[in-house]
């Protein structure tokens, strides 16, 4: 019985590294082991609201193989900044469509609430025991949201050295993403037409494919301590713009978007905002450690990520968990710290005459894009997480969070800032054997 | 560095998987994909999202 404990326990940080599911309730051979959740996330001042159930479902094989299964289902709602940034007068859009506008008052960051989707995903993997001391995991997904498509394959190799002491992993992946926005594909760098002109659109889908790459190692470094080190690569290439994205061109001369010229609305039809663009490639590193510390009965997980891309974004995530272990449950404090530098084309706006053509209307940079995830930013997250079992089989946990994220807004005019965003995250979780 | 097997009883407790939390870890990760320009880093695969 121990054996198969250490045997199991060591496929688990394989799978864990490998992001197969390993289940918080072990089964006995030909048993499920089923984990459910439902998570609610909302947003203050009325921005995205989501409520995402889950549930996977994993069993041994013959042969010490295994296969895990995973279902997901997102409903968004609520509104989401646009891209153009607040103002001291009243500001007009057209929505996605085309078919309608509307206006944001002065002093506000606009938001678009047209934003509502659903999203479902669906994950299986099939590890396969190669021999006593290696593994081979293939995996797929699949989902759909009502304007995006995405399809992939994974597969993983992970061999045990130094009397299973030392996990090697090497991992790939293969997306193939699809949108299919509402109101087709803006045009990049083209202004936004007034609703009831011709909207300045270039095909009704696009497309894009990410391939990632990972070594990792984990290491047994004594009894109560284990290690992870990974290295990932991934490489992106396609359509990356947010379809719904602008920025705002304004009048250097008085500091508000611009008007008259190529931008006199009732004549043209441009309204002084163009869609963003950013580059068709992009490559992303991460180095990522962790490391899990028993203590006497707690048990403390700590890890820290560097990423670095081409789109001259770096950051620095750390994340802590201590398990205080009660009689029979445990309270676990959850401390998350980022911060990300701004991406090289991230621009608040965007003036006209020396980077928009005063004229012509053409933009004179070759990206832009104001969405406030590619700026310079910090986000904290504070939460804590209780769980208990109940009966001999199964566990019900909950756990609650807050998130603040804030934009750094160096040479921002005072009224444009980007507020801060706000959430709350409540979750309960069942595990059961099946 | 490392144990002998019969060393691992610690190392055997669910606690100290190094995805412990894994349905924590699936929704974290989607959250933070959604409201950051980073992302990965754990693993490979686990799909896409336009949400980003």
């Amino acid at each position: 019985m121990q054996l198969k404990n250490i045997k199991g326990q060591m496929s688990l940080a394989a799978c864990a590294l490998l992001q197969v599911t390993s289940p918080t309730v072990q089964a006995e051979d030909n048993e499920w082991d089923v984990d459910t959740a439902v998570l609610l996330y909302s947003e203050g001042d009325g921005r995205v609201s989501a409520f995402e159930p889950a549930i996977y479902a994993g069993r041994d094989l013959e042969d010490g193989d295994r296969i895990d299964l995973r279902l997901v289902v997102d409903a968004l709602t609520g509104a989401s900044p646009n891209g153009a940034h607040a103002s001291s007068v009243a500001q007009t859009f057209t929505t996605p469509s085309g078919k309608g506008s509307y206006t944001t008052k002065a002093g506000d960051t606009p938001l678009d609430d047209t934003f509502r989707d659903t999203r479902v995903a669906l994950g299986a993997d099939w590890t396969m025991e190669l021999d006593r001391l290696s593994k081979l995991t293939l995996g797929a997904n699949f989902s759909k949201e009502f304007d995006y498509t995405s399809l992939g394959i994974s597969a993983s190799y992970a061999k045990d050295f130094n009397n299973r002491n030392t996990t090697l992993t090497t991992g790939f992946a293969f997306n193939s993403d699809t949108i299919n926005p509402v109101g087709d594909i803006p045009s990049e760098l083209m202004p936004m037409m007034r609703e009831g002109f011709s909207q300045n659109r270039e095909g009704d889908n696009d497309t894009k494919v990410i391939t990632d790459f990972l070594v990792g190692i984990t290491q047994v470094v004594d009894r109560k301590t284990i290690v992870q080190l990974n290295y990932s690569l991934g490489i992106t290439d396609g359509y990356q713009n947010d379809p719904f994205k602008i920025v705002t061109v304004i009048d250097p001369v008085t500091g508000l978007p611009a008007t008259g010229g190529i931008f006199d609305t009732g004549v043209t039809g441009n309204l002084p905002y163009v869609y963003e663009k950013r580059p068709d490639s992009r490559q992303k590193n991460n180095l990522y450690f962790k490391v899990v510390r028993h203590l006497e009965e707690d048990v403390i997980n700590f890890s820290y990520r560097y990423y670095w891309d081409d789109w001259d974004i770096n950051s620095h995530t750390f994340d802590f968990k201590y398990r205080y272990q009660m009689a029979n449950s445990y309270l676990q404090p959850h401390f998350r710290y980022y911060m990300q530098s701004a991406a090289e084309f991230h621009i608040h706006n965007l003036e006209l005459g020396s980077e928009v053509d005063q004229v012509t209307g053409e933009v004179l940079v070759d990206y832009a894009s104001n969405d406030y995830r590619l700026a310079e930013s910090e986000t904290l997250t504070l939460g804590v997480k209780y769980g208990m079992p109940i009966g001999d089989n199964s566990e019900l946990s909950m756990r609650a969070e807050i998130i603040s994220q804030t934009v750094t807004d160096d040479n921002v005019p005072a009224g444009e800032e980007t507020p801060d965003l706000d959430a709350v995250i409540v979750q309960v979780n069942y595990s059961f054997v099946w | 560095m490392g144990v002998e097997p019969w060393e691992r009883d610690l190392l055997a407790k669910k606690s100290m998987r190094l995805n412990a939390d894994y349905l924590d870890n699936f929704y974290d990760e989607h959250i933070y994909f959604s409201k950051e320009a980073s992302s990965g880093g754990q693993g490979v695969g686990g799909g896409g999202c336009g949400c980003n």
